[in-house]
């Protein structure tokens, strides 16, 4: 940054090492960030995987409810996987990844229950195949 | 304040520039670093190779999203053959889903390493993602294997070949992560920790994870929703 002329401590008081850097140089990452992230993780991963195998393979709860139960479960370790595996965070660096996808799960959302939304349609107003072929001459 | 985690730097940053401008808020002058817009310049290069590999893999779960829908649309397509139910075998899911989620561990340990610059741990926790991802392929392939055994194959009907071809998908990106895992290996012990090397494995980190989120829904909503039905 010495080119822009500052003493950057004077405006920011900054006293982290890792921030002088010139554009396009390497922060350094610190590994026991990586570790505990990992940890958190898997953690809370174990816990949201247990839970809907054992809500699955039980009558623990009320059986019309098992499949929403499952998906939020599903929902809720994706959201884990996201942030202490993949690392999204709410910070400026993280800005353009996170519009990203936010897109990807506007598109993800709208194939699938684009698809299932068409297909239910098209089969409810179709007639069943078998009169269909009887109504050949 | 040397080894601040990232995420309290990132909310640092937020509250020194709370309108992303680049520069200090109130009338104070100067830039903020790292943020990849403002006066100073463009982000780093990790960041970037991390951003392009992310728009990959959101295309990849796009793709995924179609063979999602698929099966969601054909999931009662049998014409007359095996469901759902007949094909899961829940225990050997939970394996497979356990081998899965350690690999993603130990390849999130493996990239601590890289960070610490310790070449034998990153070596090590990449050879166990690599065995472990190897053990959820094995076990795919022997389900495969033993449903085809059974005369249940992608031929019989719709939902089937949605199933084979959702599941199978995923497996396929699995052997090939394990692959790329294999060329990544080489390439840390052979060139070392260059930069370069590093942004190939922040990838290769993204690209494994994202398959053990697609491994979710997969578990999800074709096994234990199956198994349920």
């Amino acid at each position: 940054m010495s080119e822009l002329g500052f003493d950057r401590q004077d405006f920011e008081g900054v006293q982290d090492g890792r921030e002088d850097l010139a554009p396009g140089d390497e922060p350094q990452e610190s590994a026991g960030h990586w570790v505990l992230n990992s940890n958190l993780g898997l953690g809370f991963s174990i816990v949201l995987t247990v839970a809907a195998f054992v809500l699955a393979e039980t009558h623990l709860i009320y059986g019309p409810a098992i499949p929403v139960a499952l998906i939020v479960l599903a929902i809720a370790q994706m959201g884990v996987h996201l942030v202490f595996f993949l690392h999204v965070t709410t910070g400026p660096d993280n800005t353009n990844n996170v519009l990203a996808l936010a897109f990807g799960i506007l598109v993800v959302f709208l194939i699938v229950a684009g698809s299932i939304w068409i297909m239910n349609n098209l089969q409810h107003n179709l007639m069943p195949m078998d009169q269909m072929i009887r109504m050949q001459p | 304040m040397t080894d601040l985690p990232a995420t309290t730097e990132a909310l640092r940053r937020v509250a020194q520039d709370p309108h992303r401008l680049g520069r200090l808020a109130h009338g104070r002058e100067g830039p903020v670093p790292g943020i990849g817009h403002g006066e100073t310049g463009p982000a780093g290069k990790r960041i970037i190779v991390g951003y392009g590999f992310w728009i990959f893999l959101l295309s990849d779960i796009v793709i995924f999203s179609c063979f999602f829908a698929a099966f969601a649309v054909l999931r009662n397509a049998t014409a007359g053959g095996p469901g759902a139910r007949e094909i899961v075998d829940v225990p050997r899911v939970a394996l497979e889903t356990a081998a899965l989620l350690l690999s993603s561990y130990t390849c999130g340990l493996s990239f601590a390493a890289t960070n610490a610059k310790n070449l034998l741990w990153t070596q090590v926790f990449l050879l166990v993602t690599g065995l472990l991802g190897l053990a959820f392929v094995g076990m795919e392939a022997q389900e495969f294997i033993g449903l085809a055994a059974r005369g249940i194959t992608p031929q019989r009907s719709a939902f089937l070949s949605a199933f084979f071809g959702l599941v199978g998908c995923h497996g396929l990106h699995v052997t090939l992560a394990g692959l790329w895992l294999l060329t990544m290996m080489a390439q840390v012990q052979v060139k070392g920790f260059r930069p370069e090397i590093i942004h190939r494995l922040i990838c290769f980190n993204l690209f494994w994870h994202a398959l053990d989120i697609v491994w979710i829904g997969i578990f999800t909503i074709v096994y234990l929703l199956g198994a349920t039905a």
